[in-house]
């Protein structure tokens, strides 16, 4: 395949960016998405051009270090996959191939595409945890949890923190990563003693932080690369709006 | 060099026990005057930082990627072993001890793999508590899957995302001492090297690698964990950062360097598409539970598959090859991986591949039957869609096409029973240490070694060592002469990286390593292939510090140095790994040479000359390393030759 890329380029975080427009020929379509990059930056170095810096690491779409918006859309054009994940056979020969960092004020721009998450690890510091020292915890089939709820748990827990879900909101709210903590952890008995306190706690973190907030408009829950649903986020409200019943 | 593996003497059984009734402790007011350096955030760095934190400590954390969330552990899919017996199926302390010894070929400490064993039950508590959602059963009980080279069901897991969960555990106690102001993290940050203050580790220098920035951290004393090694093949399961550069820098300051040739090659990996592929795909060991695998048993009706002439699906049964199944009865589907991946090779060497000719098929066909479509969605759902963004075919319908890949590395930093390098202070925990696997590790093992270390062994052995430091104050590592000369000489090391200003990317010569690697220090090892192997890495070697080309800075982020500093030491540590095979004249566990097998292609271990465990001490730059050794007595289990046939 041949391709043309229009990727946005910016030397650090004080800079002003801008998209420069770059060629490339002859892409498998079995490659993946990064491996194209691979291939642009093998280009540019060959050419003594600086290469491209995006985050990458696992691959194989579950450390959450690959971000990109693609042609306007988190993670690019498929369904229920990170940017690692996604294929080149899901464009056609001689595509115009837009990529862009995450956009978000949460999220400031570092390099190129690459961004500042260190928020969201702000946030779960606020109390995206349980309390419960090494060495101290008992037998774990004391704790008996109904399949139902471990299975609704493993389902918020799947978040990868990458970040799509800010990216794509147009009020760049972190809701649904919040609440896909507070879900985990509040549908686990061993959760429930902090389960009021932590949700009040991110919350306020996470204003503090500058996300906006949450209208509802369900955005995050389609561009999420894990599927998680918006229902967490109804269960996170819940959990709120005790908190403030109750602290 | 003498190595002392410092075993507490005493039945295997109440080894530990002993040792840590009679070990030294340091008090809870002294606990805050030590700080500790922990580099690495994967399930061994994250449980420790945050064990540590928890006791009291000053931990300073680091780790390379934007959130210590993402370490490699992170990928782990499968599950974790423990010793609980839920199953009653007859699982005990001692079989999972047995299990382990025996799996690894017996090229492992028998008190190290025992601790284990015993502390395994620990592991799942803790993590329930953190809030892991293991899978349940309906009854609200946890449950269990098998892995390969046991009889028993004990292994816990989170649908296929099992290392994802438990790093996520690791992570949330991590979160909650950083917000204690307990651990200080550093993230975004490589070490560079390893500062030693009168032969003792008291510290690290490390790049920001947003910056470019050099920096010294002082620590009473210094904790590795920064996993194994296998992007030293290029292409590997391994996260595309994950390197050796910490291991082979304290290496180089004196730590030996054990067994680096017990490489793991995962059976079940999704094959290589072509050119410009960056790395491979595991598919999980869990997935041998309902998966058959088989080769065509004739070889036209390989060649047939192989031209897309015929669908693997149309191929009935009694033309099929359950070659596992055939050759090891007892164990069939769930031999261990070293067994798995040659069976998978020697096929593919025969002509009966599929798919480029470097494939065989694990095929759901008979449980999709037998439990359903639903059934088999719920246990493997995630990684049946992975297989299928990747390969773009459904695995539900058409059996999925796999090839053995590197993956894991059994061999590591040398170190004692305490977790400690030769390196007075410089600790080494998870994969990034050769401890406890031998030379092959069982899957659903590495999960259980990498928070054992952390949750369970390193924060009791560390202040054994950490009580006969009280003497010693925090150093300003600006008034330190040892740290600005490891500065400036890391500063200087970068320098002549970028200074070559040749002609080829770093990933292109990485390549070549690569192929060099796999081609001659793989599978398959024998003399003839192995000295040719280690003049290729020499050349390649010289390729790379004669014509690479860096652009950018080195005080600025640069991607391209970042990798360069990291082939730079695969360059030298495949070099390492190749010599160890070499040497090691028989075959056991991942290490197999050609040479010494039985007639029915087995592997034929060597016990009366190489029961040791073989640790490399640096001698300078062009200089031959050392061999030093370390005998493996057996005191309460007999060795045995594996037989996974009956």
């Amino acid at each position: 395949m041949d391709l043309k890329l229009k990727v946005w380029r910016q030397e650090n975080r004080k800079a002003k960016g801008r998209f420069e427009t770059y060629s490339l020929k002859n892409i498998s379509p079995d490659s993946s998405f990064l491996e194209m990059l691979d291939v642009l930056n093998e280009q540019m170095v060959n050419g003594n051009n600086e290469p491209v810096a995006f985050d990458h690491d696992c691959r194989e779409g579950i450390c959450g270090m690959c971000s990109l918006f693609i042609n306007g859309r988190a993670h690019g054009p498929d369904e229920d996959i990170t940017t690692c994940q996604l294929h080149m056979r899901k464009f056609k020969d001689g595509d115009t191939i837009v990529i862009e960092p995450w956009r978000a004020e949460g999220f400031p721009v570092i390099k190129d595409l690459m961004v500042d998450r260190s928020a969201f690890d702000q946030i779960l510091q606020a109390g995206g945890f349980i309390s419960v020292n090494t060495g101290s915890a008992r037998d774990g089939n004391n704790i008996l949890i109904p399949k139902y709820k471990a299975d609704e748990s493993m389902d918020a827990a799947a978040c990868i923190g990458c970040g799509a879900c800010v990216a794509t909101c147009k009020n760049s709210s972190a809701m649904l990563f919040l609440a896909s903590k507070v879900s985990h952890l509040a549908l686990l008995p061993q959760g429930r003693p902090e389960a009021v306190r932590r949700a009040k706690a991110m919350v306020a973190k996470m204003d503090e932080l500058g996300f906006g907030s949450c209208t509802n408009t369900g955005a995050c829950e389609v561009e999420c690369p894990k599927g998680i649903s918006l229902a967490h986020i109804a269960r996170l409200n819940r959990e709120f709006l005790i908190a403030n019943l109750k602290l | 060099m003498k190595l002392n593996a410092k075993i507490p003497s005493g039945p295997l059984a109440e080894k530990w026990s002993l040792y840590k009734s009679t070990q030294n402790l340091v008090n809870p007011a002294n606990k805050r005057k030590f700080d500790i350096i922990v580099v690495g955030t994967g399930l061994a760095g994250a449980s420790a930082a945050a064990s540590l934190g928890e006791l009291g400590f000053s931990v300073k954390n680091f780790c390379y990627q934007d959130s210590p969330r993402r370490a490699h552990s992170i990928a782990a899919q499968g599950g974790i072993n423990a010793a609980k017996n839920y199953q009653n199926d007859g699982d005990s302390v001692y079989r999972l001890f047995y299990d382990t010894i025996k799996g690894g070929d017996y090229r492992a400490r028998e008190a190290n793999v025992y601790r284990l064993a015993e502390v395994s039950n620990q592991i799942i508590d803790q993590c329930v508590g953190q809030g892991v959602p293991f899978a349940r059963d309906y009854g609200g009980y946890l449950d269990n899957r098998s892995f390969g080279g046991a009889l028993v069901s004990r292994t816990f897991y989170a649908r296929g995302q099992t290392g994802q969960q438990l790093l996520l555990g690791a992570y949330g106690a991590l979160n909650r001492q950083i917000a204690a102001g307990n651990v200080t993290m550093y993230t975004r940050t490589e070490m560079m090297d390893v500062v030693l203050v009168d032969g003792v580790a008291r510290g690290i220098v490390t790049r920001n690698l947003e910056t470019g920035a050099l920096e010294s951290h002082f620590g009473h004393s210094v904790v590795l964990a920064t996993g194994g090694y296998g992007n030293v093949f290029f292409l590997s399961t391994n996260a595309m950062g994950s390197n050796t550069s910490a291991i082979w820098k304290a290496y180089k300051k004196g730590a030996l360097f054990a067994n680096p040739a017990f490489v793991q090659i995962h059976p079940t990996c999704i094959p290589v598409h072509g050119e410009s592929q960056s790395k491979l795909t595991l598919m999980s060991e869990s997935l041998r539970n309902d998966g058959r695998i088989w080769a065509p048993k004739e070889k036209e009706d390989a060649e047939k598959i192989r031209a897309g002439k015929l669908k693997p699906t149309d191929l009935p049964d009694e033309k099929r090859d359950y070659y596992l199944e055939r050759r090891y009865p007892a164990f069939g589907n769930l031999v261990p991986r070293d067994v798995a991946s040659r069976a998978a090779k020697e096929r593919c060497d025969a002509g009966y591949g599929v798919g480029s000719g470097q494939a065989v098929y694990l095929d759901f066909k008979d449980s999709i039957k037998r439990l359903g479509k639903n059934l088999i969605e719920e246990r493997y759902g995630n990684l049946f869609q992975m297989y299928e963004k990747i390969v773009d075919e459904n695995p539900y319908v058409t059996p999925m096409m796999i090839y053995p890949a590197a993956h894991y590395t059994m061999g590591g930093l040398w170190v004692d029973y305490e977790l400690m390098t030769t390196i007075p202070g410089l600790f080494t925990i998870g994969e990034a240490n050769f401890s406890d696997h031998g030379a092959n590790r069982l899957g659903a093992s590495a999960l259980m070694q990498g928070l054992a270390d952390g949750y369970f062994v390193l924060p009791f052995t560390i202040q054994n060592y950490l009580a006969g430091q009280l003497s010693v104050p925090r150093m300003d590592p600006a008034k330190q002469p040892e740290f600005n000369e490891t500065l400036e000489a890391s500063r200087e090391w970068n320098a002549n990286l970028m200074g070559i200003k040749g002609s080829r990317t770093v990933d292109s010569i990485h390549k070549e390593l690569g192929q060099a690697m796999w081609d001659h220090v793989g599978m398959g090892r024998n003399k003839a292939g192995l000295e040719e192997g280690i003049s290729k890495i020499r050349q390649v070697k010289d390729l790379f510090w004669n014509d690479v080309r860096i652009p950018g800075k080195a005080d600025a982020m640069n991607v391209e140095l970042e990798k360069a500093n990291r082939v730079a030491d695969f360059l030298e540590l495949g070099e390492l790994l190749a010599k160890d095979a070499l040497h090691r004249e028989e075959s056991c566990g991942g290490h197999f040479r050609e040479e010494h097998q039985m007639s029915d292609g087995e592997a034929r271990r060597d016990d009366e000359n190489f029961k040791y465990v073989g640790a490399w001490e640096y001698k300078g730059p062009g200089k031959e390393p050392e061999l030093n050794k370390e005998p493996l007595d057996y005191e309460f289990i007999q060795v045995k030759t594996r037989n996974y046939k009956e």
